[in-house]
């Protein structure tokens, strides 16, 4: 057991920080809802960073430091997918990868859009891969959250008939990654920055940061957030569906205790567009209903660590 | 960056299990059950101390010249983490191995040392930690216990409460004013529990006889000598006896294997296959696993010679919110476990509620947080 980074984690993220220094603080104002950047996309995927996975020495464990370290950014960048589930959809998999529940394809899917690989997952383990065609999706400009989305066409989603050449499990548990991975960073990015209003902002004569009615709560957020990222690099490293699994749960929880609180704290700025924290928070609130929400992931995770969970009554 | 257990500590924990399996009598849970304090669970725990001691697992995280083996923190993680789950077996003697014996050799007199240590390392100490009083619990520097040196001898007058182990123990590690200032008017005595002055009367508890007391000192003297270190060194000392405490008993891997029982129960009476459960089972789960690889992620660095400081209080949190949910599950869905038809459950739960209250207030290790890991702008005083 040893959680520390090798020489080769430590040049990896150097470099990674590097790259995105110059992507670290946000255009305020008027700019997108969901806020892209082509540049960045494109120097990340010319790095080989969202292929990282495919290095035997850095494999999942190597994903997860990436995707982590991209989702503090304000770019809304598809990184998650492609680092984590690529290395089994194959090389030539056209980007961005989109992931969605069979059950919700009639939903919008973060980063869906024509030529996107989508994987879509159904009952059980089994898994189903389309690449909808020219005219198939539809943008939703005016989303509420903080990434491009797309909606599948009426009837396209029954073009998901099921893919046997995936192993379902181990994309699901890939998805599950990804989903922590991104989660962690959005939270990590988001708690700075609320950290650093509160710590500024003066009522009463003092800093926000000072009543403790707020300090429990952003202590409480940091825990989650820190214990988060710590589950989701071992069960990267140990590649455990059952702990990856426990680690999207845990993501989408805290998420959910989260979000609200950093608008909170900042005075409602979120509805106001003031202020960069919508970028990460609103990032966030897309991955509260991921995998079909939290139940849907908890229920899973417990079939998955107690294995016949459900098949009791059965018998 | 390495995830699995490598074989070294593969096999030590198959060690520590194995000792255990063969160590506690046929009666264990009938034994565990009278509480941690019992009189019962104590001299039980003579026993297998000594018996620890003898397969050199009493204290293997102690450095070399101390008659320990050396060994990394990882493997005082696993002892620790396989005793609590079996009921902690070692009884009170689990302190004296983890912070009461390293304090002694650092900061001790040699005759403390010659006196205190022998007994320590041969399983057969019981000690008692004077620290919380009725005024001074959170906020321990407000304590009024009063030590006056009189010619070679303090005078102690004043009350400790919710003190573990008191009625048995054979020594008292006694936190004593002897000066105004709030921390550097604090001192430390290792009072004699035989010492006339001393009444203990216990605190009746959910967690058995003799666990929780409150301690009385009327006009108790004991020679200077039985200080610990300077006057007014009692601050720095118990900072560094706690340091290496401040992860906490590994709540989380009892609650986990509570919970693992739990689901086994209800999957016995087919009561497992409703969503609602499985869902609020697996937010328990997820709990108990963030606070492993947070207690885990930190007890690295250790293993990387870091020191580390307040960060524990982040994981310390994470446990509290594991033992808690698991609490609950349990009170929830399988509520006949607090009666005695599952001594294992029923002991978790005992043990459950102090979780966010022993080895400091969850809400202090939240202030910790904010203040010293997150940097926050500290609160007014």
């Amino acid at each position: 057991m040893d959680f520390a980074f090798t020489p080769d984690h430590v040049t990896l993220l150097d470099a990674l920080d590097g790259l995105v220094k110059p992507y670290a603080t946000a255009p305020i104002g008027e700019v997108p809802f969901a806020l892209g950047n082509d540049e960045l996309e494109a120097a990340l995927c010319d790095g080989g960073f969202l292929d990282i996975a495919r290095e035997a020495e850095f494999g999942l464990v190597g994903a997860m430091l990436v995707v982590e370290r991209i989702a503090r950014l304000p770019f809304a960048v598809e990184a998650a997918n492609s680092a984590f589930l690529g290395p089994v959809l194959g090389e030539t998999t056209a980007r961005p990868v989109c992931v969605a529940e069979l059950d919700r394809l009639w939903q919008p899917v973060r980063f869906l859009r024509d030529g996107a690989t989508l994987v879509v997952f159904g009952k059980g383990d089994s898994v189903a891969m389309l690449s909808p065609t020219s005219g198939t999706v539809r943008a939703e400009p005016d989303a509420l959250f903080g990434y491009p989305m797309g909606t599948l066409a009426a009837g396209e989603a029954a073009l998901a008939l099921p893919a046997p050449q995936f192993d379902g499990l181990q994309l699901r548990m890939r998805a599950n990654l990804a989903l922590a991975a991104e989660a962690t960073g959005l939270l990590r990015a988001a708690l700075q920055s609320t950290i650093e209003h509160v710590s500024q902002r003066q009522q009463f004569g003092r800093p926000l940061a000072t009543f403790q009615a707020l300090r429990h709560r952003l202590a409480e957020i940091h825990v989650r957030t820190d214990s988060l990222y710590s589950m989701t690099l071992r069960a990267a490293g140990l590649g455990d569906p059952g702990e990856a699994a426990l680690a999207a749960l845990h993501a989408q929880e805290s998420t959910r205790i989260a979000v609200y609180d950093f608008h909170q704290m900042l005075g409602a700025m979120g509805m106001t567009l003031e202020h960069p924290l919508h970028f990460w928070t609103y990032r966030l609130k897309a991955l509260i209903g991921e995998g079909g929400g939290r139940g849907r992931q908890a229920r899973a995770a417990a079939q998955l660590l107690w294995p016949q969970a459900s098949e009791t009554q059965l018998s | 960056m390495n995830f699995e257990w490598d074989a070294r500590q593969q096999h030590f924990r198959a060690q520590v299990r194995d000792f255990i399996a063969r160590n506690v009598p046929a009666d264990w849970e009938e034994v565990a059950g009278h509480g941690p304090g019992s009189e019962e669970l104590t001299e039980q725990s003579r026993v297998f101390c000594a018996a620890l001691a003898a397969s050199e697992m009493l204290f293997p995280h102690w450095p070399l010249e101390l008659g320990g083996k050396g060994a990394d923190p990882w493997h005082q993680q696993i002892l620790a983490e396989e005793m609590w789950a079996a009921g902690e077996p070692r009884g009170a003697q689990y302190m004296n191995v983890n912070w009461i014996g390293p304090t002694l050799v650092r900061y001790g007199s040699e005759a403390q040392q010659e006196q205190y240590l022998p007994p320590i390392v041969a399983g057969q100490a019981i000690w008692c930690q004077g620290f919380s009083e009725p005024g001074a619990g959170s906020d321990l520097a407000s304590l009024r216990t009063n030590a006056v040196l009189e010619g070679g001898h303090y005078r102690i007058n004043g009350q400790k409460i919710w003190t573990s182990y008191a009625r048995l123990a054979d020594t008292c590690f006694l936190l004593v004013r002897t000066g105004p200032d709030r921390k550097s008017g604090i001192s430390i005595l290792l009072v004699p529990m035989d010492t006339p002055g001393i009444t203990v009367r216990e605190i009746p508890s959910i967690i058995g006889e003799g666990d929780i007391h409150e301690v009385f000192f009327d006009d108790v003297l004991v020679p200077a000598s039985a200080r610990l270190g300077e006057e007014g060194q009692a601050w720095e000392i118990i900072d560094y006896s706690l340091r290496n405490e401040r992860l906490g008993i590994p709540r989380y891997h009892l609650a986990r294997k509570a919970l693992d029982r739990a689901v086994e129960r209800l999957r016995e009476h087919g009561s497992f296959d409703d969503d609602a459960v499985l869902i609020e089972a697996a937010r328990a789960a997820a709990l108990c696993e963030a606070a492993r690889s947070a207690i885990y992620a930190i007890v690295s660095r250790r293993a990387h010679g870091e020191a580390v400081g307040p960060e524990a209080a982040t994981a310390r949190f994470a446990t509290v919110m594991a033992e808690r949910a698991v609490a609950e599950f349990v009170v929830e869905h399988i509520p006949g476990a607090l009666t005695s038809s599952d001594p294992y459950l029923k002991m978790h739960h005992q043990r459950a509620i102090v979780a966010g209250i022993a080895s400091g207030a969850a809400e202090i290790q939240l202030n910790l947080v904010a203040t010293s890991v997150l940097k926050l702008p500290r609160e007014p005083r």
